[in-house]
């Protein structure tokens, strides 16, 4: 909403000297966002004054049409008589007033204005265009004034060029905001001064006589003034302070009944419509639409009506969708209607919302109704329009008055007079509270207890802690004290967050990044992973409306997102890169449920809120890491090591270790990853994830370096299947006594068997198995490889002998022997 | 004791003489003396302590002395040899010294050397200010609550009193998740702000609730130097009896003195938010001027644009509709609210200036922030 200063002091007698920004200060203060304050005319320096052309001669042999004029500015260039201008533009007349600075004068922008020589006459001065004058039009031509001035006259103040201009960005609660009338209201309070309420005007009462109208949806409209006025002359265009006052809040003057209905909505809040009677037929109605029903708004844009859509009619149908726009038929003429039917009604903010979203058609109108509107300024709406009509086009107002009142009681709220006190924490006391209550136009009544009757412009206005933060903005924000309150003793974190923190840290600690990435996707991503067609990952949650049409669902697993991110650092000069990422994936349920619309005015059950949650997918928390580079550098130190599978698979075990779960590692098959490098990941029996190096042809679809590695694990799994206190276990300070096996196997036999078996063998004298090296060729033998592993042994209770440890190693071997068919190198 | 010796030779006796030990006492000294290193000396210690050598051999000698001239003798010697021996010990120890030093200087080694072996890792400051944050509230008492992502619409709109169709929501820029068919009518959102964290916690917990949640949240904004449609919240709810909009103002106070230092304070002004009343905007005071560049053309703020003040999000005294629609009685309890962006806190906390650096997940914005913030 904008508001002109000049508009705004109509109504409140602001102290002398008080400027824009003091009053921006003011009204952000008192809850109103200001968001800013322009300027107008800001440098603009006479003489510019109205002039009158009386002789226009067409200069020749110029790239562009150039006109040598001479213009009547009476005494204002001391001389009276014409002054000589060259001007460029051409949309003007003999005889038309416009507007002409003079040398000395300074235009906006510092444009400093002398008598000059240009296309061979020397120009005194300029006839100015809208632009030129800061008036914000959008029009290049110069502007030609209506009728009525006399040359010479001061230009800067006859159009008013001189003023401020608050921008506000009016909350959906203050609907009354979208109105002088309601921010002077404002205005008046923060300044504490006096209000002239603009809608304090005499109306006539319904007389029978006035237009008919008929509504048949008073749920959606339950008043409805309607008023004509007869005899306007159609040549008749708004005056110049009229014409100003709607450019300055952002309106474009189109006519005179037009910018009047507009002027009277930006005054009191109240959209107002004017039909052309002679284009209407028969009463007019209010009903809702009859699906199918067509109506061309005035944009011109033909729409297929909803039953839900509030519509206005005559006998051949509906003429306006109510509150919205009205239709293009019963349209005030171009040159001007003669006779006019206006309409000031109150309509529910409900269905206007609705149906502007649902026609993806907003106006000045359905904005203000759907904020609400106050239904007590029908009338006077109406009354100031025609009072204007026929002030400006010499119109009748007929004696008619259509008034239609669906019966309502005042709003009361009941509060006690120490509420506002006990919201706010800090004492105003009844006083002040019923004082304040006054002000935004409440009546109050009672002691203790109060009965508000609240003001019909302030719909918002519904419960106790809407009047106390009336009482606790209008007494200053600023004002409340600052006090700590006490919460009972909190257990903390959680063990999940905890756990997450761990998490962080650990893979933090072991080199890796965090980069939390977008969770948007593709359907390409999921053929770039090279998932099968019927890769259950391949089923996502899709958006309605995603920012970028290519990537209309949400993610199912965390890699693509960190292999982009891994290729924007690759792509920047990064070559050694190690990231991760926890967050959320989303999986759609199997049946897809809607949520039921629950109430609001109660708490729902339990069958209620699993129903809601049934409604949503699945959200576990996943934790993924990739690869690329070197892990570590080679250096002075010696040879460094290429991150590889083996790095991903140790950076899930980081993960799960922190969740006290030593992982299984198995071999397996699984999209993205390389078939011969890619490692399932288990927690007990149960699947956790999967890690190991890309596929071959997943790093090229995504422009990631070869053998990029990668890791993903879900981490409420890992969360479940850990959690056991670790407890701490009797430290033996016998000596340890070590054995070393290196064993035959074939070379397929997975390296985690040979472990286990030895582990199962060795028993309880065990303390530790180390794989310390591999080796292949030709003394083991073609498809097969030595493990050598040290085994330590030891007892809680003594020193172990050479037998007790040799005979233990031995049984380890055997074990090994039996499940993985080792053989003993050397034996 | 041995008999008298009646048939001495003269010629061995001559080897013992005083003049032949002092001789052979001062060969040994000089020849330890001269032992330039350890396996010099080791010779020189063969050749004049071991068993041919010069003063052993006249030890042998003394037995053949005659007993008048035997304990002469044998003492001449003794001490001669103690001698050796003591400068042989001292020598050792002399020369070990010497090759211990060596062999410390020659192991010595460039400590200025670079060793980046193993790359650093960092967490992403979005996580670890969000945890800053979280460590403050838990201090004083709260937990920290969490909802899902993918929301229902009852959950981020409805219960926080946005009634349908209300102008309110408009201004939300929500991601609608698609529903059956592929209409935008599914009930079910990618959650604007953590509000619906406070809905859930309150159905959730037992009475007084104190929170802080903190959580991504989704709006549809193309991304720019301002702007992410995917970015992080936390929202704080208390919920108790006799809670004030004072509160409020006290734990916001309290916040901002723990993120930013002692003297720091926040400002209120009035706003609209449909689960708060009455509601607000919280400012906190700009904490590189500190105000001081207000009105100041001679110290302008770059943080604050030199408004003194900068723009920290939404809170107010929790709307008892809100309350009413978790079953929580609003006659017996109050309580406040608020909710704030953590990328912009990161901005001006940390001189961010792109947003674009925070989401693009480059590592060199990254890694200065190392593990806590
Ligand atoms: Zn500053």
């Amino acid at each position: 909403m904008r508001v002109p200063l000049s508009w705004l002091r109509e109504y409140v007698d602001l102290p002398a000297g008080v400027t824009g920004r003091d009053v921006q200060a003011k009204l952000i203060s008192a809850g109103l966002e200001v968001e800013t304050v322009e300027q107008l005319g800001a440098g603009l320096k006479g003489p510019l004054v109205v002039g009158r052309v009386l002789t226009i001669e067409e200069l020749e042999g110029f790239k562009k049409p150039i006109r040598f004029c001479t213009v009547d500015v009476a005494d204002a260039n001391r001389t009276g008589e014409p002054q000589e201008i060259v001007c460029g533009a051409r949309n003007f007349a003999v005889g038309d007033l416009v507007v002409v600075i003079l040398p000395g004068g300074v235009l906006p922008g510092d444009f400093q204005i002398a008598a000059r020589k240009t296309y061979g006459h020397t120009s005194h001065g300029m006839i100015c265009s809208a632009r030129e004058l800061g008036m914000g039009d959008d029009h290049d031509g110069i502007i030609v004034l209506p009728p009525g001035s006399e040359p010479g006259t001061d230009a800067i103040e006859l159009l008013e060029l001189v003023d401020e201009v608050l921008d506000i960005a009016v909350t959906p609660d203050r609907g009354y905001c979208l109105s002088l009338r309601g921010v002077a209201r404002e205005a008046a309070i923060a300044y504490g001064v006096p209000l002239r309420d603009p809608a304090l005007l005499d109306v006539p009462a319904h007389n029978g006589d006035g237009y008919p109208v008929r509504i048949a949806a008073p749920d959606g409209c339950d008043r409805f003034t309607a008023r004509t006025v007869t005899g306007l002359d159609p040549e008749a265009a708004s005056p110049i302070w009229l014409q100003r006052r709607l450019q300055k809040v952002g309106m474009r003057p189109i006519s005179l009944t037009v910018d009047v209905t507009n002027y009277v909505m930006f005054e009191l809040g109240q959209p107002l419509h004017a039909y052309d009677r002679t284009r209407i037929d028969g009463p007019i109605g209010v009903r809702r639409a009859q699906p199918g029903e067509k109506l061309t708004t005035l944009d011109g844009a033909e729409r297929v009506l909803d039953a839900e859509d509030l519509v206005i009619t005559d006998d051949s149908g509906p003429i306006g969708l109510a509150g919205v726009m009205g239709g293009a038929h019963t349209e005030i003429a171009d040159g001007g209607s003669t006779d006019v039917v206006i309409e000031a009604a109150h309509f529910a903010p409900i269905p206007i919302a609705r149906t502007s979203r649902r026609h993806k058609l907003g106006s000045e109108a359905s904005r203000r109704f759907e904020r609400g509107t106050d239904p007590l300024t029908t009338s006077a709406a109406a009354q100031r329009t025609v009072d204007l009509l026929v002030g400006l086009a010499g119109g009748t107002a007929e004696p008619g008055v259509t008034e239609i009142v669906s019966p309502a009681g005042p709003r009361t709220i009941a509060m006690p007079a120490d509420h506002p006190d006990r919201v706010a924490g800090t004492e105003y006391g009844r006083e002040t509270v019923v004082r304040r209550l006054q002000e935004i136009g409440c009546d109050v009544l009672g002691s203790d207890e109060l009965t508000v009757t609240v003001p019909s412009w302030r719909p918002d206005l519904a419960y106790p802690n809407d009047l106390a933060e009336e009482v606790i903005r209008l007494e200053g924000y600023e004002n409340l004290p600052s006090t700590l309150p006490q919460p009972p003793a909190g257990r903390g974190l959680t063990e999940s967050q905890l756990l997450r923190r761990r998490v962080g840290r650990a893979l933090a600690g072991a080199g890796y990044v965090e980069a939390p990435s977008y969770p948007f996707v593709g359907a390409e991503v999921f053929d770039q992973l090279g998932l099968d067609a019927d890769d259950e990952r391949r089923r996502t949650v899709r958006l309605a409306n995603p920012l970028d049409g290519t990537e209309p669902a949400l993610r199912t697993t965390l890699i693509p997102g960190l292999l982009g991110t891994l290729r924007r650092n690759s792509g920047r000069g990064a070559h050694d890169l190690a990231l991760f990422e926890t967050g959320l994936v989303f999986l759609p349920a199997a049946e897809r449920v809607a949520p039921p619309r629950l109430p609001v005015d109660r708490r729902p059950t339990d069958e209620e809120i699993a129903a809601l949650q049934a409604a949503l997918p699945d959200q576990p928390r996943r934790v993924g890491a990739v690869l690329a580079g070197a892990r570590e550098l080679p250096g002075w130190w010696g040879a460094g090591h290429t991150a590889s599978w083996a790095d991903a698979i140790e950076a899930a075990r980081t993960v799960a270790r922190e969740a006290g779960v030593e992982l299984t590692v198995r071999a397996g098959r699984y999209a993205p990853f390389h078939p011969g490098r890619c490692a399932v990941l288990l927690a007990g029996e149960q699947v956790v994830g999967h890690a190991g190096e890309l596929h071959p042809r997943v790093t090229k679809a995504f422009g990631v370096p070869g053998r990029t590695s990668a890791m993903e694990i879900d981490l409420d799994l890992v969360e479940q299947a850990g959690g056991e206190r670790a407890s701490g276990p009797r430290v033996s300070t016998f000596p340890v006594a070590t054995q070393d096996v290196a064993l035959i196997v074939d070379a397929d036999v997975p390296a985690a068997e040979v472990e286990g078996a030895l582990r199962a063998g060795a028993g309880e004298l065990l303390e530790s198995v180390r794989l310390f090296d591999i080796f292949t060729g030709p003394q083991i033998g073609e498809g097969r490889k030595s493990l050598a592993y040290a085994l330590r042994f030891r007892a809680p209770d003594r020193t172990l002998t050479a037998e007790e440890a040799s005979a233990a190693r031995d049984a380890a071997v055997a074990s090994a022997a039996t499940r993985t068919k080792a053989t003993l190198r050397g034996a | 004791m041995s008999a008298p010796n009646k048939s001495y030779d003269p010629v061995e006796v001559e080897a013992l003489k005083p003049e032949a030990i002092e001789r052979m006492r001062s060969d040994a000294l000089a020849a330890v003396a001269a032992a330039g290193d350890l396996e010099a000396l080791t010779h020189v210690k063969t050749a004049h302590t071991g068993g041919g050598s010069p003063l052993a051999l006249a030890n042998r000698e003394i037995g053949a002395l005659p007993p008048q001239a035997k304990a002469e003798a044998g003492k001449r010697v003794g001490q001669a040899r103690g001698a050796v021996n003591q400068a042989l010990a001292a020598r050792q120890a002399e020369l070990e010294a010497e090759r211990d030093a060596r062999v410390l200087v020659e192991e010595a080694v460039d400590v200025t050397l670079p060793y980046d072996r193993r790359t650093a890792g960092a967490r992403h400051p979005l996580t670890t200010l969000s945890e800053r944050i979280e460590d403050i509230f838990t201090a004083m008492g709260y937990e920290v609550a969490e909802g899902p992502e993918v929301e229902a619409e009852w959950f981020n709109f409805d219960a926080l009193n946005f009634p349908p169709d209300h102008p309110a929501r408009e201004t939300q820029d929500t991601f609608f998740v698609e529903g059956a068919g592929g209409s935008g009518e599914s009930g079910v959102v990618l959650r604007t702000h953590t509000s619906p964290v406070q809905i859930r916690a309150l159905l959730e917990r037992e009475l007084p609730v104190y929170v802080i949640a903190p959580g991504r949240v989704y709006r549809s904004d193309e991304l720019d130097a301002t702007h992410t449609p995917v970015f992080a919240q936390v929202e704080l709810l208390a919920v108790d009896e006799g809670l004030t909009m004072a509160d409020l103002k006290g734990t916001l106070d309290h916040m901002v003195v723990s993120l930013f230092g002692e003297g720091m304070t926040t400002r209120l002004r009035p706003n609209h938010f449909p689960f708060t009343e009455p509601s607000a905007e919280m400012d906190m005071l700009c904490y590189v001027c500190r105000g001081a560049s207000v009105g100041n053309p001679d110290r302008p703020c770059r943080t604050c644009s030199s408004e003194g003040w900068i723009e920290l999000g939404g809170c107010g005294v929790v709307n008892p509709r809100v309350l009413t629609a978790c079953g929580v009685d609003p006659e017996k309890y109050s309580g406040f609210a608020f909710g704030f962006g953590i990328e912009r806190m990161l901005m001006f906390r940390h001189n961010v200036e792109d947003m674009r650096d925070i989401v693009e997940g480059d590592v060199r914005f990254t890694l200065p922030f190392g593990m806590e913030i």
